[in-house]
């Protein structure tokens, strides 16, 4: 039997919303934290490890004890998870982490998100906003394109090859009700069609933004099993960070997570082929294929053979991101990857309402935050 | 592609300056590229940076650049995340490796339709929103 290094007991999600009116972050976080602990069959005095997300709207700083204490919270162990869309994935591996060192026992990671008419611009001074900003790349639109180009020029790639992933993930969303995209699927040629926003980067390959949230608890192995659900279990994680600016990225065309996928897959002693969910980051079209090739399943450069004649629904061959994925969910912010996570633990306790994957065993959750900057890939697996 | 005129009349952010990085901006203003230059190993690097990236030495100068420089990417913005880019729009932007070997992200001054990856550019500074910057455009 695989060894598991720490197993998740409860989950939580909102519904993806387009704006929320007057809702403050910490109480999005306390609607989630409260769902996540109760899926747990835990009381809140229970949790005592607590980890967060940095872009808590209502506080820049202290942002755990700020968190804690509107939950009515005392965690032995608190920190901040600062790991952009990997945020989620990078909390699960620090929990386990944190109760294997003795820490703590049972930890809430949590993130939610507002979502106002009006975006308050970044305050940053930092090398992004001095040496790119000012030449006209402002926003992650401006280098996802360039990332989409770079493989284009490097590979040939073609846009119906990157069209397909943004129709694989409507596909999959008009299953699920709480994602933006439920009710409005969309066809390679509506891909296509839709607004040309940063070459060569089109409208539906980037994700819409919502608010929302998503929280999962953490628990040793022992815990989880005299909990309600089945647990699902940790079986191997990787991450690994390269750069923040684009211009300092070591490749344009691989990112971390090739390196972050490897360690997770061997710290589980599986290989890809026997992954039954691929939970994959997918900001905009081109993250996901760079990961399908970062991954091995396919030569660098040919993901558009291996997904044209693929089903990646959950009665599929290769179920890919079956709630929607972020493309079809939509991207409440840093919660964004959260969604892959919940979305895998749903999985693999065999209950996702309307898209359960049959006999779901191993799943790859992956998150990814900046422009391919920082990267965290877990393997999650089924209580055997 | 937008004027000379109407890139320097935009209304956007400009380099946020530190003491650091101030010799940059300032041989920018009279026409000259500059790279930092690690003394200890010898690597030549953008952004300027208090340490060597390589081997954290802090005996670094400053060396003018050629200016030379090819296409590594690039994208032509269409809706800008910063709203006072959108006069300028459609515009373009890339990542350019120097001949020196440093890459920066910065304005390309190329039509859309020539724009090709490993295309040979040079610096060429322009105004934009007041502020002299390093960008790029077609070698011949």
């Amino acid at each position: 039997m695989r060894r598991s290094l720490g197993s998740i007991a409860g989950i939580g999600e909102l519904p993806a919303q387009r704006e929320t009116q007057g809702a403050t972050t910490l109480g999005m976080i306390a609607e989630v934290a409260r769902r996540a602990v109760a899926d747990a069959g835990l009381e809140p005095a229970a949790i005592d490890g607590l980890l967060v997300g940095p872009q808590v709207g209502e506080t820049p700083q202290h942002v755990p004890a700020t968190v804690a204490e509107y939950l009515g919270l005392m965690p032995r162990m608190a920190n901040v998870v600062d790991l952009g869309g990997a945020s989620g994935a990078g909390m699960v591996w620090r929990a386990a982490a944190a109760i294997s060192a003795g820490m703590c026992e049972a930890v809430l990671c949590v993130l939610a998100n507002t979502r106002e008419a009006m975006q308050v611009r970044s305050p940053n001074r930092n090398p992004i906003r001095e040496f790119d900003v000012p030449f006209g790349a402002s926003g992650a639109n401006a280098t996802y394109a360039m990332i989409k180009q770079a493989h284009m020029a490097a590979y040939g790639s073609r846009d119906v090859d990157f069209a397909r992933i943004a129709v694989a993930a409507r596909a999959n969303a008009q299953r699920n009700p709480d994602a933006i995209f439920c009710g409005q699927p969309a066809t390679i040629a509506d891909v296509l069609a839709s607004p040309m926003i940063a070459s060569p980067l089109r409208l539906f390959e980037i994700v819409m933004r919502v608010a929302g949230g998503g929280a999962v608890v953490v628990v040793s192995p022992e815990r989880a099993r005299s909990l309600p659900h089945a647990p699902v279990h940790l079986l191997g994680a990787g991450e690994k960070v390269t750069h923040r600016a684009l211009s300092q990225a070591p490749s344009l065309t691989s990112g971390p997570l090739k390196s972050a996928m490897a360690h997770a897959l061997a710290t589980a002693g599986i290989g890809a082929a026997e992954l039954d969910l691929l939970s994959l980051y997918d900001c905009y079209t081109v993250m996901v294929a760079a990961t399908i090739e970062d991954l091995g399943l396919c030569p660098p450069g040919r993901f558009g053979d291996w997904i044209a004649d693929r089903d990646l629904g959950p009665e599929g061959d290769t179920p890919l991101n079956t709630h929607g994925g972020q493309l079809g969910f939509g991207q409440p912010d840093l919660a964004g990857g959260m969604t892959h996570l919940t979305e895998a633990v749903r999985q693999l306790r065999g209950t996702t309402p309307g898209r359960q994957i049959p006999n779901a065993g191993l799943a790859l959750v992956t998150g990814n935050g900046a422009t391919m900057s920082e990267a965290t890939a877990l393997v999650l697996g089924a209580d055997a | 592609m937008i004027s000379a005129a109407d890139l320097a009349a935009l209304d956007v952010p400009g380099p946020t300056v530190s003491a650091l990085s101030a010799p940059f901006w300032e041989a920018a203003d009279s026409g000259r590229l500059l790279v930092q230059h690690c003394k200890a190993c010898d690597y030549a690097f953008l952004y300027p940076r208090r340490i060597c990236p390589r081997c954290w030495s802090d005996d670094l100068n400053w060396r003018e650049a050629a200016g030379r420089a090819i296409l590594k990417t690039c994208s032509t913005i269409f809706k800008p995340g910063h709203p006072g880019w959108q006069p300028a729009a459609p515009y373009s932007i890339g990542i350019v490796a120097l001949e020196e070997g440093p890459t920066l992200l910065t304005h390309l001054r190329v039509d859309p339709e020539n724009l090709a990856a490993d295309m040979q550019l040079r610096v060429v500074f322009m105004n934009i929103g007041g502020r002299t910057l390093p960008c790029f455009e077609s070698a011949p």
